[in-house]
């Protein structure tokens, strides 16, 4: 077994380019979706939760922090699950684990297709995706 | 873009990563799952109609419940492990032992949470 042995670049010597960013945006938006998970388990629990969800419940609240996402659980009064706050709350994380998860689909494909042509039409793709994908999830969040 | 790899599929299984490899794949398969099922999960609600209510059956499926809280489970804790293995490079020479951790961590609370379906499942 080799030793490793940590080693880090300043930032000049590394180089900034668009897959250094995305690197930076994957580690950083995943510290930003456990913040907003827990920040959704807070919510649900000071809206009452307590009492009214078991625990699967409030996590369904915490991954989609989205009145639809509630609706068909114990809930007596949905009022403040449905509220423009919560609504924004929904939108952050969503539009964060969207631009993660079709980042992390890239760099798959990037793995396993060789052809550079075939490269450049994946990203044309996930770009695709990505702004279709979130249209469809902004139009489900405002409208419910 | 321009990257030449010259390494087959036979090639590549027969690589021996051990336990770095296999979080790398099983992080891998975490996420394409949580992909997959999160799209599908909110074209179901945009649709809705019958399309909705078949993949509603979907994923309220006992089976596909283990499967998915594994590749939720696996991908947030590993994630969390690369992104302070990442952030901090120091500690990437305690790589080992964070895998450790890591597994100490998941499986006691996959487990509990797979008994917690099954139960569930054999109740209602």
């Amino acid at each position: 077994m080799s030793e490793l042995k940590s080693r880090s670049l300043s930032l000049s010597q590394r180089g900034m380019n668009f897959e250094m960013l995305m690197w930076l945006f994957t580690r950083l938006s995943a510290l930003a979706m456990y913040a907003l998970i827990l920040f959704g388990m807070i919510g649900a629990l000071v809206m009452g939760a307590r009492n009214q969800m078991n625990f699967a419940d409030v996590m369904r609240w915490a991954f989609m922090p989205n009145v639809t996402h509630v609706q068909s659980t114990n809930v007596p009064d949905l009022a403040p699950w449905a509220s423009t706050f919560w609504k924004l709350t929904g939108c952050a994380l969503f539009l964060v684990a969207a631009a993660h998860g079709i980042h992390g689909l890239v760099v798959i494909a990037d793995d396993y297709i060789k052809s550079t042509r075939g490269r450049q039409i994946a990203r044309i793709l996930s770009i695709i995706m990505l702004i279709s994908i979130s249209v469809i999830g902004l139009y489900i969040i405002w409208t419910s | 873009m321009g990257l030449k790899r010259n390494v087959g599929l036979v090639t590549g299984l027969r690589y021996k990563g051990q336990g770095p490899m296999l979080t790398f794949v099983l992080h891998r398969i975490g996420g394409l799952g949580m992909g997959i099922f999160i799209t599908m999960h909110i074209l179901a609600s945009f649709m809705g109609g019958q399309m909705g209510a078949f993949l509603n059956n979907v994923y309220e499926n006992w089976v596909f419940q283990i499967f998915i809280f594994f590749c939720v489970l696996f991908h947030a804790i590993n994630g969390l492990r690369i992104t302070i293995l990442d952030l901090f490079p120091k500690l990437i020479e305690h790589q080992r032992e964070a895998i450790w951790i890591e597994w100490a961590v998941f499986i006691p609370t996959y487990g509990i949470a797979v008994l917690a379906i099954i139960s569930t499942a054999m109740g209602a």
